[in-house]
C-alpha cells in the first residue's frame, strides 16, 4: 500500500473520518523530533520554579560566591575581577545543571507513564531520544542567552563574535549533558536513585573541569583528571572567547585563561568543540540503543 | 496500487482474524508468567480477558502491543506479526493502559496533538478526529484545560479519546475501569458500547470485575499464565448451571465436614464464607438448616454469575485470588514500568 496517508470512508457514520496512518519515514520521525522538542519547551515555559530558579541561581553563584571569594583571591587574579574569571566556569555550571533536569524530565515521564505513550508510538526510539536531547539542550541553550545577558555585570563587553561562540559552545555542551543524562535515565526509574547518581557523576567532573580554577601548572594528579573530564574541554573554549575580548594584559590572559594542552600541545578551540561534539553523539547512540531493546 | 486491489486487501484485512496467537509465551527469568496461548479474537468483536491480577493479563497485552517480545510462540495483531512487523501493529493498536499516561502539565489538546504528531496522523484529519474523539467522551468543552485539574474519570476518558485518535483496527483498554466509582465505571461503559457502534473497530480489553465482562461478545478467563476457558457469557454461565451457597456458620471446619457426611457436598471456603453450588439452591435452604447439626447465621444464594464461572474453572473466587499474586503482581508492574 502506498505510504503516503489517504482518508478512506467506511461504512460507520458519515462524521467518523478514519485516519490511514502513514508508515514509517524520515518525515514521521522529524515529526516526532518535533513534536517531542516542543513538549520539553510547553513544560519549560509552565514551570514558573524552574524559570526562577533559572535566574536566580548563576547569579546567586556569580555575585554571591564571587564576591565573597574575591576578598580572599584578589593577589592571584593579575587584577581581573574573580568574578570576570568564574563567568565562563558559572555559565557553564548553569547549563549543566538545567540540562541535567532536562535529563532528569524523562525519569519523571517513566514514573508518571508519559514515557509509555511515547515508547508505543510507531515511530523509532531514536527520534524521541533526539527529541528529548534537542529540547534539553534548547532549554539549556536559554539559560546559557539569560548568562549571555549579564555578562555585562561582571566587565565581560557584549561582542557579537563571543556571544556567538559562547552561545554555540553552550549549546554543544547542553546537547551533550542531556544526552548523557538521558543515556542514564534509560535504565532508572525512580527519581531518588536518579538524582543521587546525578550529584555523584556531575558535581566531580564540574569540579574537575577547572571551571573554576585555571588549567596549567596544576598538580600531576590534578592534571590528569582534569584533561579526562570532558567537560574540560567545553569550559575551556568558552572562557578563551571571553578572555579574548577583555581588556587585560596579556600576562593576566596567559594565567587564567592559558588553554588545555595534550603534552604540550596547546587543543585549537574548534578542536576542544569537535570532541565536545563527538562525545555528544556517542552518548546520543548510546542512548538510543538502551531505549530500542525490548524486553 | 489500484482501487480495487486495495478494495481485495481491506475485505482481506476485515476478514483476518483482529488478534491471532500461537503457543504465545512469556517468562520473566523463572516466573513464567504466560504459558503458551492461543487465541483468536474476531474483527469488530468486543473481546474480555479476565483473570485475577497477576494471572497473565498484563503481559500478554504487553506483547500484543509489542512492549514486551515474547518468549516463545507467535502472534499477530491486525494481520502483522509483533515480533517482525513492529511499526504496522503499533499503527493499528490504541492503547489505554491502567497507569495514565498522560502528561499532566499539557492541556487535553495539546495531549492529543502530541499524540497525532507521533502517530503521524495528516494535521489537516487530525483537527476534525480531535474534536470527534473528544465530543464522544464529553472533554471537547474542556480541552484546554490542563490534564492536572482533571478528575480520574476525566483522564480515563481522556486516555480513551486519545487511544481512538488514529482511528486504530484494534483498540486495547487494560482495566479501562480500574480504581474509578461506579458512575464513572457505566459511563467508560456507554462509551465502549457506543464506540463499538460508530468505528469498525475491535476491542480487547482486560478486567477482574465480573459484572463488566458480561458486556463482552466472548471472554477468555485467564489464571496463573493460561487461559482456561474461552467462551459467550451466557454459554459460559449455561456451563455452571448450578446455585451458588454460601453460608455463615459458627464453626466453618464443622460445616464443611458435616455437608460432605450427610448432603455429599464439597465446600470450600472462599470470601470468608463455607461456599458451595447445588442444582436447586432454594429448595436446598431448608434441609441444610434442618440437617446441618452446625448453627447458621447467614446464607445466601446466587444464580450462576460470572464470579461461579471463574470459581468453577479456577477453584477460588477472583478476589481471593488476587491476594495470593499481588506481590507477583507488584514485581510485574515494576518490570512493565522500566521498558
Amino acid at each position: 500500500m502506498a505510504s503516503e496517508s489517504a482518508i478512506t470512508s467506511t461504512g460507520a457514520p458519515p462524521q467518523v473520518a478514519r485516519v490511514r496512518v502513514p508508515g514509517a519515514g524520515l518525515r514521521s520521525d522529524l515529526r516526532a523530533i518535533r513534536v517531542v522538542w516542543q513538549r520539553e519547551l510547553i513544560r519549560f515555559s509552565r514551570d514558573r520554579a524552574r524559570m526562577v530558579t533559572a535566574l536566580v541561581q548563576p547569579i546567586l553563584f556569580l555575585f554571591v560566591l564571587g564576591t565573597g571569594l574575591s576578598r580572599l583571591a584578589s593577589a592571584g587574579t593579575h587584577g581581573v575581577d574573580l568574578r570576570t574569571f568564574v563567568y565562563p566556569g558559572v555559565l557553564a555550571m548553569a547549563v549543566l545543571f538545567t540540562a541535567m533536569f532536562s535529563a532528569a524530565s524523562i525519569v519523571w515521564d517513566r514514573e508518571f507513564g508519559f514515557l509509555r505513550e511515547m515508547l508505543v508510538a510507531p515511530v523509532g526510539r531514536g527520534a524521541i531520544v533526539i527529541g528529548k536531547c534537542l529540547g534539553g539542550a534548547t532549554v539549556a541553550g536559554f539559560q546559557g542567552v539569560i548568562m549571555i545577558c549579564i555578562a555585562g555585570l561582571v566587565s565581560v563587553p557584549y561582542a557579537p563574535v563571543m556571544i556567538l561562540e559562547v552561545l554555540i559552545l553552550q549549546l554543544l555542551l547542553a546537547f551533550a549533558l542531556t544526552a548523557f543524562g538521558v543515556m542514564m535515565a534509560a535504565r532508572m526509574s525512580q527519581m531518588q536513585s536518579f538524582m543521587a547518581l546525578m550529584q555523584m557523576v556531575i558535581l566531580p567532573l564540574f569540579f574537575l573541569s577547572g571551571a573554576l580554577f585555571p588549567v596549567s601548572g596544576l598538580p600531576t594528579w590534578l592534571n590528569v583528571l582534569n584533561r579526562l573530564d570532558p567537560i574540560t574541554y567545553a569550559v575551556d573554549p568558552i572562557r578563551r572567547a571571553v578572555f579574548a575580548h577583555l581588556d587585560i594584559t596579556e600576562t593576566a590572559r596567559h594565567a587564567l585563561a592559558p588553554g588545555v594542552t595534550w603534552w604540550g600541545w596547546h587543543l585549537p578551540g574548534i578542536f576542544e568543540a569537535a570532541l565536545v561534539a563527538m562525545i555528544g553523539f556517542g552518548l546520543l547512540s548510546i542512548a538510543i540503543a538502551r531505549f530500542s531493546r525490548t524486553e | 496500487m489500484t482501487q480495487a486491489v486495495e478494495q481485495r486487501d481491506r475485505t482481506a484485512a476485515a476478514r483476518e482474524p483482529a488478534v491471532w496467537t500461537r503457543g504465545l509465551a512469556k517468562n520473566y527469568g523463572e516466573v513464567q508468567a504466560v504459558k503458551g496461548i492461543d487465541f483468536e479474537v474476531a474483527p469488530g468483536e468486543i473481546f474480555g480477558f479476565l483473570g485475577p491480577n497477576g494471572a497473565g493479563k498484563t503481559t500478554t497485552i504487553a506483547m500484543l502491543c509489542t512492549l514486551a517480545s515474547p518468549t516463545a510462540g507467535e502472534a499477530r495483531v491486525a494481520g502483522h506479526d509483533v515480533v517482525t512487523a513492529r511499526n504496522e501493529v503499533r499503527r493499528n493498536i490504541g492503547l489505554v493502559f491502567q497507569d495514565p499516561t498522560l502528561d499532566g502539565y499539557l492541556t487535553a489538546e495539546e495531549n492529543l496533538r502530541f499524540h497525532a504528531d507521533l502517530y503521524g496522523v495528516p494535521r489537516a484529519i487530525a483537527r476534525e478526529r480531535m474534536q470527534i474523539v473528544l465530543e464522544m467522551v464529553g472533554l471537547w468543552e474542556r480541552r484546554e484545560s490542563i490534564v492536572n485539574t482533571y478528575s480520574g474519570g476525566m483522564r480515563r476518558r481522556l486516555e480513551i479519546a486519545r487511544g481512538l485518535l488514529h482511528s486504530p483496527r484494534v483498540l486495547f483498554l487494560d482495566e479501562p475501569t480500574i480504581g474509578l466509582d461506579p458512575q464513572t465505571r457505566s459511563s467508560i461503559w456507554t462509551y465502549i458500547k457506543e464506540l463499538k457502534a460508530r468505528e469498525e473497530i475491535t476491542i480487547f480489553l482486560t478486567t477482574h470485575y465480573m459484572d463488566e465482562a458480561e458486556y463482552c461478545d466472548r471472554i477468555a478467563i485467564m489464571d496463573q499464565g493460561e487461559i482456561v476457558v474461552l467462551d459467550t457469557p451466557e454459554s459460559l454461565k449455561a456451563s455452571v448451571g448450578r446455585d451458588r451457597v454460601m453460608i455463615k456458620t459458627e464453626d466453618d471446619d464443622a460445616a464443611i465436614a458435616a455437608l460432605h457426611e450427610r448432603f455429599d457436598i464439597e465446600a470450600v471456603i472462599a470470601e470468608g464464607q463455607v461456599t458451595f453450588s447445588v442444582g436447586e439452591g432454594e429448595q436446598f435452604v431448608p434441609r441444610l438448616f434442618a440437617e446441618l447439626g452446625v448453627p447458621i447465621t447467614g446464607v445466601s444464594v446466587s444464580r450462576p454469575s460470572l464470579d461461579d464461572v471463574f470459581m468453577s474453572y479456577t477453584g477460588t473466587t477472583i478476589r481471593d485470588a488476587e491476594g495470593s499474586v499481588l506481590d507477583q503482581q507488584r514485581a510485574m508492574h515494576s518490570m512493565m514500568g522500566r521498558r
